[in-house]
């Protein structure tokens, strides 16, 4: 790779300039939590017997909080209707809903972190960990009603999907200018950064997966590659950190993205190694179903790996920060941070592999769905 | 369960927005700057190539340029040893007609002093018969006046006369 020099100059020098990012927050964080937890305590006393108002301690006991880091991990995994963005500080998401008699949208603070229902136009609405049940006449919830409910509401996930889609867009379509603008010559700034990395996935990614007919998929496989690189770094970002990579919705999207492409520029020789292998005519009835499985099982492995990848970086980082919490001691604090440190810059490299992965791999796939054989 | 369950809502914001992302960059991002890198890259193929013509081209001049020293090299020897053959055939063709002359001159010369000493010899067998007739006759005066002396002489005219 003739760009792998200024390439890795370039990612070293974005991984400081993470690194540096990382540690700083993740101490900010830290104290924090520290403030959080002091706090927690004195709050309880002054709110007396009065319910606390605030919705994290509705359902909690008098007295000391209890701290259930797999309960903290899985609210940070998971989709949310809010963007929680620190202490008791959320963004109210729009919710979406689709219901039989139309559609109903309204603003996810109505339901004040769960504790309100929320009436809308057609039914009553409760927030439930996160999922938005319709509540009966009774009070109850009404399991019935609340899975005839299609829920299309912007969350946490999405959000921060439309915001790296924008960050795409804006540094794409400006590094674009900076190509009309300069005609010919060497590139500059943002320009000089990204243009290996598009080199990258041409020429060692397309082109020896593919073969002469790369072009064609340029388009898709840069989009796929950027897009998931971006998501998985700003995954990394502490506070804004929503999991998005890390969500199987997402990772089925791309999946079947890539599955849709292979199979309609699968040529004939594809179609062929698939009914009519080249096996003895009596393994055909093993042979056929095992290729058709395999159509769903490339793209379905593409979709499991990077989800379980990223998830798990996530859940590595915040049970590291957890372990402050359960040793309840800030002693543990340091080793903490500089494992967590340790494992973001383990994942900035995870970010760009996965992406790198999901990229090559489509290729490959790509590039066997439209091989010519002779 | 929750975290493999794929969410529909997302799914389909993930679908749309995928789409309208890949619409967007392939119009207004790919094509731009693949476009621009592969001219670049051509441009930068066709310099090279350019580059590489002119250097076989100046190869070229310069391979023509020693040809035509050495021809020119070649063409001075061929005249330098043309006209030292026809110095040689001069010369040669020069001695040979002065040696004919000269031996012609000879020649004539002989003939000349052969001509000249027949004159000569002419002149001095007239001069000697003319002397000795004169001797003769001085001789045979003196001779002559004895009458045995005639005699004698006629005697010994009449013996060699006779042995002849």
């Amino acid at each position: 790779m003739d760009c792998n020099q200024v390439f890795v100059s370039k990612v070293k020098r974005l991984i400081v300039v993470f690194t540096l990012l990382i540690a700083f927050l993740s101490i900010k964080i830290d104290t924090f939590a520290q403030v959080d937890s002091a706090v927690v305590p004195v709050d309880s006393l002054v709110a007396g017997s009065a319910e606390a108002v605030s919705g994290e301690h509705g359902a909690a006991k008098h007295g000391e909080e209890k701290f259930e880091p797999t309960k903290v991990i899985m609210e940070h995994i998971a989709d949310s209707h809010m963007w929680h963005l620190w202490g008791h500080t959320s963004l109210p998401l729009p919710v979406i809903l689709y219901t039989a008699n139309g559609l109903e949208v309204f603003s996810s603070g109505h339901f004040h972190h769960g504790e309100h229902d929320y009436n809308g136009k057609y039914n009553n609405y409760r927030l439930e960990e996160d999922h938005i049940k319709v509540v009966g006449a009774d009070g109850k919830i009404d399991e019935e009603a609340s899975k005839s409910i299609l829920d299309f509401s912007i969350t946490k996930n999405v959000a921060a999907m439309f915001l790296a889609i924008l960050i795409i867009l804006i540094v794409f379509i400006s590094v674009a200018n900076a190509y009309k603008k300069r005609v010919g010559k060497a590139p500059k700034g943002l320009q000089s950064f990204i243009e290996p990395i598009i080199v990258f996935v041409r020429d060692d990614i397309a082109k020896p997966n593919i073969g002469h007919k790369y072009a064609k998929f340029m388009p898709y496989l840069l989009t796929v590659f950027f897009f998931i690189w971006f998501n998985n770094l700003l995954g990394l970002v502490p506070v804004f950190g929503a999991n998005v990579t890390g969500n199987i919705a997402l990772t089925f999207v791309m999946a079947l993205g890539t599955m849709i492409i292979v199979n309609i520029n699968g040529n004939k020789y594809y179609w062929k190694h698939i009914f009519r292998p080249d096996v003895p005519w009596w393994l055909y009835p093993i042979m056929i179903p095992v290729e058709l499985i395999g159509i769903i099982s490339k793209p379905f492995a593409l979709m499991i790996r990077l989800f379980a990848n990223i998830t798990a970086g996530h859940i590595i980082v915040l049970s590291l920060i957890s372990l402050i919490f359960i040793f309840e001691t800030l002693a543990i604090a340091p080793v903490s941070v500089a494992f967590v440190l340790f494992m973001d810059v383990l994942e900035l490299l995870v970010a760009f592999l996965q992406a790198f992965i999901f990229t090559l791999l489509t290729a490959l796939f790509i590039g066997m769905a439209v091989e010519e054989h002779h | 369960m929750d975290l493999v369950t794929p969410s529909i809502g997302l799914i389909f914001w993930t679908g749309i927005s995928f789409i309208c992302l890949l619409i967007l960059l392939r119009k207004f991002a790919w094509k731009p700057i693949l476009g621009a890198i592969h001219e670049r890259e051509q441009s930068i193929d066709e310099a090279l190539n350019k580059a590489e013509l002119a250097k076989q081209e100046m190869a070229r001049l310069t391979s023509q340029n020693q040809d035509l020293m050495q021809q020119a090299r070649a063409e001075r020897d061929e005249i330098l040893k043309e006209a030292k053959t026809l110095k040689d055939g001069i010369l040669n063709e020069a001695k040979k007609q002065a040696q004919v002359e000269g031996a012609k001159l000879i020649e004539k010369a002989k003939i000349e002093i052969e001509n000249q000493k027949k004159a000569a010899l002419a002149e001095v067998k007239d001069q000697v018969s003319s002397l000795s007739l004169e001797i003769a006759e001085r001789v045979l005066r003196t001779q002559l006046d004895d009458k045995a002396k005639q005699e004698t002489l006629v005697a010994n005219l009449l013996k060699d006369v006779e042995l002849n």
